[in-house]
């Protein structure tokens, strides 16, 4: 049976608020209000104000005594409503989470999930439509886990759970609507491996989150038998799994990512100089990228679609690229 | 006091100064690098207050907790050598003055973010209520710090979730070359934490009876009302803020003031008046610390540095 992205992500966090003795959930909104975005909708009634911490309007508070309480033996999953308000947290998220346990040595594990909301695409503008995932990516000490999938959303949030490390998930905010089947129980699952959603010898495109949709549905608009196009989803951001796109690259010689955040300095940027000081040899074509346009999120409808890369656009550079050359 | 505590609390605030010393003077022959933020003068609050603790309750301070670190039990050796950046040290040479971490003394840092470990105590103090541990989270901090943001989402949540974390802030009235006056503007500190429904009371920071008598003071309500206490204890830096500090902010005769009212002076004064320390013992006592401090340095000299083949080690689990 098919259900959607948000139900996935609600199974995967009630599961663990089941299976998980110590963990809880803790964020504005997340109780009373059902969760900003309907995930922990009715979790308050289920499991009690003690699990479910609806936090007041305190970013850094609340993810630092996520830390503390990590640091104390719990399982803290902190909800920050959207990406654009981690920036009030980010000192917390960078200088504490991610560098505490190097500062002392190694003696100090943190085993702490940060989710969040992330993407344009809904008219919110400049301040409510920011994909920082990839900016964060740049930090050493945190893993960044990007579910593009019902079955991700399902399955990460466990793995996050478990690890001993500071784990950020971005949820993005297109995606909670989609729909598609989901194995209960799958096998091998690992979150912090890239994957290769449709194979391919022509082209490698690589994306990950709100734009693996798009790539895919662009992908099937060209498709043709001479000009196979191998999709790889990232999933997880850092640490990067170089692995899987360098075996890819070895195979089409033609690499376009698609990235939701802006060019400069970008994740995209970074896979692109990986590319070009780890496998130069094999490209045939210089390494592509489509990329948020360098602007603040506008609000006019017409506007954002200009701003971020859409299905027609990325269309027309695969044209470019498979058939001008 | 019994005569023993009294010696203890003595020996522990002149461990202390003594450690203190012997940095600064390290410093100025460039062993110890970085940042280095001395104690010297507020001495009475941390052996006051950690005196009152037990060696499984959490603590979490500040870049300035060379002598909080020693006072929750991590060996003078082990800051030395964290200081000299060497793999002997409590933070294997990866930390440097401003932190110090000790996870089997429950010691927490070592922040250098101003106001950034307050939400951690909140967060441990809730961590060791709902594990049932039997035991208590302190958290020191500035009076600097009770500007910022994340002192006061932490004071909010610990008084609305009732969390029982003892907040200590050391007064020492000047934030780097800022005086409290000219950057809060209300100076009254016990009022401050009061607008979070939270208890609070005022410490003479510079007399150590005083200190360990509020802290008992705001241990006992927080063990019998399971809630959070908040202590301002007044106290005054002697030194710089750092060792970069040109001191252009505050008058020479303010500092002479307050040296006057030295708080390891003013308990010697009081054990004297009682006959409870003699010549004798002082320079015995001194004796010991002096061995000690050399103990430690020599132990930090001869630590081995860390490999940089594990440059890269520690940054995940
Ligand atoms: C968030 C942040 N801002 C600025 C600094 C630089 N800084 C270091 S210590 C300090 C003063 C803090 O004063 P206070 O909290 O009163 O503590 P004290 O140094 O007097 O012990 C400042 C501004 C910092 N480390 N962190």
């Amino acid at each position: 049976m098919k259900i959607s992205y948000r139900e996935a992500l609600k199974r995967g966090l009630r599961e663990v608020l089941i299976n998980e003795k110590n963990s809880f959930l803790i964020g504005e909104d997340v109780g009373a209000y059902g969760g900003t975005y309907a995930v922990s909708q009715d979790f308050l009634k289920e499991f009690g104000a003690e699990k479910i911490m609806d936090a007041p309007l305190s970013e850094v508070g609340f993810t630092g005594l996520g830390i503390g309480a990590a640091l104390g033996g719990l399982k803290p999953i902190v909800e920050i409503m959207t990406v654009n308000f981690s920036l009030l947290a980010l000192d917390q998220i960078i200088n504490s989470a991610a560098f505490m346990r190097y500062m002392s040595g190694g003696q100090i594990t943190i085993p702490l999930v940060i989710r969040m909301t992330t993407g344009g695409g809904r008219q919110l503008a400049a301040q409510h439509s920011n994909s920082f995932e990839g900016w964060l990516a740049h930090i050493p000490g945190l893993k960044i886990l990007v579910p593009a999938t019902v079955e991700d959303a399902r399955h990460m949030l466990r793995f996050a759970v478990n690890d001993p490390n500071p784990v950020l998930i971005f949820e993005h905010a297109m995606l909670f609507n989609i729909k598609d089947e989901c194995d209960e129980a799958v096998k091998d699952f690992n979150p912090y491996n890239a994957t290769v959603r449709r194979t391919g010898k022509a082209l490698t495109l690589i994306s990950y989150g709100g734009m693996l949709p798009k790539c895919l549905q662009a992908v099937e608009e060209i498709y043709d038998a001479k000009t196979e196009i191998e999709v790889i989803d990232l999933r997880c951001l850092r640490p990067l799994d170089e692995k899987t796109i360098f075996q890819s690259i070895a195979k089409t010689h033609h690499v376009l990512i698609v990235d939701e955040g802006w060019k400069s300095g970008s994740l995209s940027a970074e896979i692109s100089a990986r590319i070009m000081e780890c496998c130069f040899s094999d490209l045939d074509f210089p390494v592509q990228r489509l990329c948020r346009k360098e602007v603040p999120m506008p609000y006019a409808k017409h506007m954002e679609e200009a701003a971020i890369p859409q299905v027609k656009d990325i269309v027309r550079k695969l044209q470019e690229m498979l058939y001008e050359v | 006091m019994d005569t023993a505590m009294q010696m203890k609390i003595l020996k522990d605030m002149r461990r202390v100064r003594k450690m203190e010393d012997v940095c600064a003077e390290l410093y100025t022959k460039e062993k110890i690098r970085g940042f280095l933020h001395l104690y010297i003068g507020e001495e009475a609050v941390a052996t006051g207050v950690i005196n009152m603790l037990s060696p499984k309750d959490n603590v979490v301070a500040t870049y300035r907790e060379h002598g909080h670190a020693l006072l929750k039990g991590v060996s003078s050796k082990a800051i030395m050598a964290e200081m000299f950046g060497k793999v002997g040290g409590c933070s294997k040479g990866r930390g440097g003055s401003m932190h110090l971490y000790s996870l089997e003394h429950r010691f927490f840092g070592g922040c250098a973010i101003v106001a950034a470990g307050i939400p951690h105590a909140v967060g441990l103090a809730m961590a060791a209520q709902r594990l049932n541990e039997d035991r208590q989270t302190v958290c020191f901090f500035g009076e600097g710090a009770m500007a910022e943001g994340a002192f006061h989402e932490a004071m909010n949540m610990a008084s609305l979730w009732h969390i029982p974390v003892l907040f200590c802030c050391e007064n020492n009235l000047y934030a780097m070359g800022t005086a409290l006056v000219r950057s809060q503007a209300q100076t009254d500190l016990v009022k401050k934490a009061k607008v979070y429904a939270m208890e609070a009371e005022r410490v003479d920071g510079m007399n150590v009876f005083d200190v360990i008598e509020k802290t008992k003071m705001a241990q006992d309500y927080i063990q019998r009302e399971k809630k959070p206490f908040f202590l301002e204890f007044q106290t005054y830096r002697f030194k710089p803020h750092s060792m970069f500090d040109p001191e252009k902010y505050r008058d020479k005769e303010e500092v002479e003031k307050w040296k006057e009212r030295c708080p390891i002076a003013f308990l010697e004064k009081k054990m004297r008046e009682q006959k409870i320390l003699s010549n004798e013992q002082l320079k015995l006592m001194d004796a010991e610390i002096e061995q000690e401090m050399k103990d430690a340095v020599l132990f930090a000299e001869q630590s081995a540095l860390e490999d940089i083949a594990d440059l890269a080690k520690d940054v995940f689990a």
